[in-house]
């Protein structure tokens, strides 16, 4: 009983612990300046006349970001121009990940002609502050007076694979809440992803 | 007599055709459950393309194997895609002479899925639920485990 007692209390810390990194939603996120595969700094800030953002942190190597990588560029075409662009961060270090070093990151965005800008992030510092747990990891972030405020946090759709008939469309519903000046109604789905590739700790 | 032959065969014939890997939604995983003669499942959530799954995955072979004799079940849910069963989770299986029974998951809605599976299961990989039939036990692990960790935790749910 002791036992399971203290399994309970482990788990409830691990979930306390969990809850306190990166963003929830309504907490406002920071803005970055991290280098984009044409070799120029993107921010936040820097887009003008946009509403908010599409945040995908995402990779090269993960499966589940490659099943979606059509599906990420579709979101830019449909709502860059209505002030919705989206910017990916790749969160894997490319010493841990090798296929995913900046010039990998070139080759595969001029592969697949990505329109939206794919940013390295070097010693994970905003995949942390944001609290990507995997990859594809979407933040919408609706600019307000504030600053960007977090509308909503993960999934793409329900339908990783492609399979499901009752597919929703998680980020184009939230956007188009956000469009439509109302809060989106699914703040915060699941999905399976692929773990986040850190950097091996130096031992010190 | 008999009986203990038949159970040996049987013993037999299921070590060595463990390269059929089937489909198996929730409700199939839980019949399984229910329906099994042991107490303790160690169901782990993995996939072929998870690197850190992949490093566990002889941890779990491990207590399968050195729980022959006792009623614990490990259970390996894999996460590949569907389309990807034979192409390659079969080979995987072959290759890594995998003991432990294998399925991959049929479940079209992930959002469902995941908080089925657990409430706080983010969705990352692996991810491993201990079951008690007799205690009505569970817990949940968000995490990759190393033997003794492992070891550790069933041990409470034995």
């Amino acid at each position: 009983m002791k036992k399971l007692l203290l399994a309970c209390l482990t788990i409830l810390l691990a979930t306390a612990v969990n809850a306190q990194t990166g963003y929830q939603v309504g907490d406002l996120a920071s803005d970055f300046n991290l280098k984009n595969v044409d070799g120029k700094n993107v921010s936040l800030a820097g887009h003008k006349n946009v509403k908010g953002y599409i945040v995908v942190f995402t990779c090269n190597t993960c499966p589940v970001s490659k099943a979606y990588e059509a599906r990420i560029e579709a979101l830019n075409k449909m709502y860059a121009s209505k002030g919705y662009p989206v910017v990916a961060i790749n969160t894997n270090d490319p010493i841990a990940s090798p296929g995913d070093t900046y010039a990998k990151m070139q080759e595969r965005a001029k592969e697949k002609g990505f329109s939206f800008a794919y940013l390295e992030d070097p010693d994970h510092v905003y995949t942390k502050k944001y609290g990507a747990m995997r990859t594809p990891h979407v933040f919408v972030l609706q600019k307000t007076a504030k600053g960007n405020e977090v509308a909503y946090i993960g999934a793409i759709d329900n339908d990783q694979q492609e399979a499901n008939a009752q597919r929703d469309n998680y980020v184009q519903n939230a956007v188009n809440q956000l469009l439509k000046g109302e809060k989106p109604s699914v703040t915060s789905t699941k999905a399976i992803g692929c773990t986040i590739k850190w950097k091996k700790e130096v031992s010190k | 007599m008999q009986k203990f032959i038949v159970t040996i065969l049987l013993f037999l014939v299921g070590h060595s055709v463990n390269a059929q890997v089937k489909l198996l939604t929730l409700n199939e995983l839980e019949q399984r459950v229910a329906k099994g003669k042991d107490t303790t499942y160690v169901v782990n959530f993995w996939a072929t393309w998870c690197g850190p799954c992949v490093e566990e995955l002889p941890y779990f072979e491990r207590l399968n194997n050195e729980s022959a004799k006792k009623p614990l079940k490990v259970i390996l849910m894999s996460l590949d895609f569907k389309s990807k069963l034979k192409t390659d989770v079969i080979p995987f299986v072959v290759k890594h002479k995998i003991k432990s029974e294998v399925y991959v998951v049929n479940e079209t809605d992930q959002q469902k899925f995941i908080d089925r599976v657990d409430k706080n299961w983010s969705g990352a990989l692996p991810a491993t639920l201990i079951l008690n039939t007799d205690k009505k036990a569970r817990a949940f692990h968000e995490k990759s485990f190393t033997y003794s960790e492992l070891l550790k935790v069933v041990e409470g749910y034995k």
